[in-house]
């Protein structure tokens, strides 16, 4: 199954990354990730829950705009140079980095890096031919656990 | 049915109580005339006010011979209300009053209306004709939404909709989601409120996932009291697949059904057998000639608890001669977006929010839930447009939210020509409104 990331329009004000994390934290659900883009004005929050639309239903019932979309779990050695070799996979592939940030946790002692492409399949081909692991929805939680 | 359907649609023959609109030019001419003497001299022998400018210009009401000699009267203003409230410009006595109405005032003591059982019968015509004008048949079931009780909303179209001989629920404002559920379970064809409202009932119904093409037979929205642009017509008709008329009128004339649109949507056709209208110039208080732009004036011709005499109601019009395609007689004024009351003047430039919201609403998928603030840094008089993120303008990027800023400004500057902060804001978050919506906090005023 593919992972799905959901992001969320937030205000740029005091309090309000923290109400999103009690709407959830409410409907017992654990934030895997969490990243935050933010300009002056306002933020997009992005999110990966194992209950995704549990959790989209209950932020939608807060009042909030969600959006859907589908990001690639994939390893990184974490090491000088592992960022940058796993890049190179990327950029050879022809493929656009939109944004990505990190898990907190560690895959078989590798770092695990969120990266949402403009092209998806495009992209996890590419980094399984150059032998990195691109983990599915069930290996994520179950690490996350 | 879309609208070009209902236009032609032959099934729809012209209601009984429309006749008046028909009426040749110089019958109607004759009959305003006639009524007018009487009110003149009505207002001269019982309100002093009225008597005493006319005695300060000379006048006397024999001396209105034609209709062109309206121009010799005086005035009256809101102020006027104000001052003699709350009876001063009765010209009747009391035991002949059977009701009051009172504006939703804003500041102050309200507007307080006395009509008498001829008074309200003069609405409820003008109500009547402004619903058989939209189409609306005894077969129809009307929601009235606007608030009932001293705003002339409710009562007004409760008795024009009983009239008509449809059937009439009052559900008032408020409550939404029993609005929402008897409009559903009792198959309502039309609704009746201010287009803010409507909006918050769009906004809530769909929050609950109603379709309101699916889930409604709702085909008529009847809507006034607050200006509204075309755009959000446009797009009020776009999501719920109604006919959104517009209904015009003021508490200090009657209430809603001065005037309203026919099919053709070419302006609004007033019922001028009973509110004559004019435009003047609003610095030199000349009438000015049909076809331009000014202040429309109001005289009711056949009121009699309170008459209004050349009332100034501060809205921007023009009045359109030409007679109409759907046959009516009867002038028709432009469409009132703009109220002189509702203008900002923003470093030096007269800006109306109905620019602004045109301006937005201009750009695809973008609802029009905003808020403007006007405001003052140092000697520059700023202005912020909030308006909300929705599921469909919401996208998961920076850029393209920054972009939707950027659209939106430009939108707004091409109109007004200043440029305006965007600010986006998170959904359900700027104020709804269940009568009259505010749209501007101007924070100069302080």
């Amino acid at each position: 199954m593919k992972i799905q990331q959901l992001s969320l329009f937030m205000e740029n004000k005091p309090g309000h990354l923290k109400g999103i994390c009690k709407t959830l934290a409410d409907a017992g659900i654990n934030i895997v990730t969490l990243s935050l883009a933010d300009t002056q004005q306002f933020g997009i929050v992005r999110l990966i829950v194992e209950e995704w639309e549990k959790a989209k239903a209950a932020l939608e019932a807060a009042g909030l705009v969600v959006n859907v979309r589908e990001v690639v779990a994939a390893t990184v050695p974490d090491k000088p140079g592992g960022i940058a070799e796993v890049l190179a996979v990327i950029d050879n592939a022809g493929v656009n980095i939109e944004y990505m940030y990190a898990f907190a946790f560690r895959h078989k002692n590798e770092a695990v890096l969120v990266f949402r492409f403009d092209d998806t399949d495009k992209a996890r081909a590419a980094l399984q031919s150059a032998g990195r692991c691109v983990l599915d929805f069930d290996t994520l939680f179950a690490e996350a656990k | 049915m879309s609208l070009y359907e209902y236009a032609t649609d032959m099934d729809t023959p012209v209601h009984p109580v429309s006749a008046p609109d028909y009426m040749p030019r110089e019958q109607m001419s004759a009959l305003q005339l006639h009524r007018l003497q009487a009110t003149v001299k009505r207002a001269y022998d019982n309100v002093p006010l009225f008597r005493k400018r006319m005695d300060e210009r000379g006048v006397r009401p024999e001396h209105v011979k034609t209709l062109k000699d309206i121009a010799l009267l005086p005035f009256m203003k809101k102020v006027d209300l104000r001052d003699e409230y709350p009876f001063g410009l009765m010209a009747c006595p009391m035991n002949e009053v059977i009701r009051f109405q009172c504006s939703s005032g804003t500041t102050g003591k309200p507007i307080v209306l006395a009509n008498t059982e001829n008074d309200i019968l003069v609405w409820q015509n003008g109500t009547m004709r402004a619903l058989a004008m939209f189409g609306i048949r005894s077969s129809d079931i009307m929601q009235v939404s606007y608030g009932y009780g001293l705003f002339t909303g409710g009562l007004g179209l409760h008795y024009g909709g009983e009239g008509i001989g449809c059937t009439v629920l009052p559900t008032s404002g408020g409550n939404t989601d029993r609005q929402l559920m008897l409009m559903r379970d009792l198959g309502v064809t039309a609704i009746a409120c201010t287009p803010s409202y409507f909006l918050h009932l769009l906004d809530e119904g769909m929050k609950k996932g109603m379709d309101f093409r699916k889930d409604t037979k709702l085909r008529h929205g009847i809507f006034g009291a607050e200006p509204w642009s075309t755009e959000m017509r446009e797009k009020m008709e776009d999501i719920t697949g109604i006919i959104a008329h517009d209904i015009y009128g003021l508490t200090e004339i009657s209430g809603p059904g001065v005037a309203g649109d026919c099919q053709y949507r070419c302006g609004l056709h007033v019922f001028e057998d009973h509110f004559y209208p004019e435009i003047i110039d609003p610095d030199t208080l000349e009438p000015l000639p049909d076809g331009e732009s000014g202040e429309l004036v109001f005289t009711t011709l056949d009121r009699t608890g309170m008459p209004m005499i050349r009332y100034r109601t501060r809205d921007i019009s023009r009045i359109l001669p030409e007679v109409c395609k759907c046959g009516r007689t009867i002038r028709r004024i432009e469409r009132v977006s703009a109220r002189s009351d509702d203008m900002l003047i923003i470093r030096g430039v007269n800006v109306f929010p109905s620019q602004i919201e045109a301006g937005l609403l201009s750009i695809d998928s973008v609802l029009p839930h905003y808020h403007i603030v006007v405001d003052r840094q140092g000697d520059l008089d700023t202005l912020e447009v909030k308006v909300e993120v929705t599921q469909e303008t919401f996208s998961d990027d920076i850029r393209s939210l920054e972009n939707l800023r950027r659209r939106i400004g430009q939108a707004i500057q091409r109109i007004i020509n200043i440029n305006a902060k965007i600010t986006l804001v998170e959904p359900h978050t700027l104020p709804r409104s269940e009568g009259k919506i505010k749209r501007v906090t101007d924070l100069r005023k302080k």
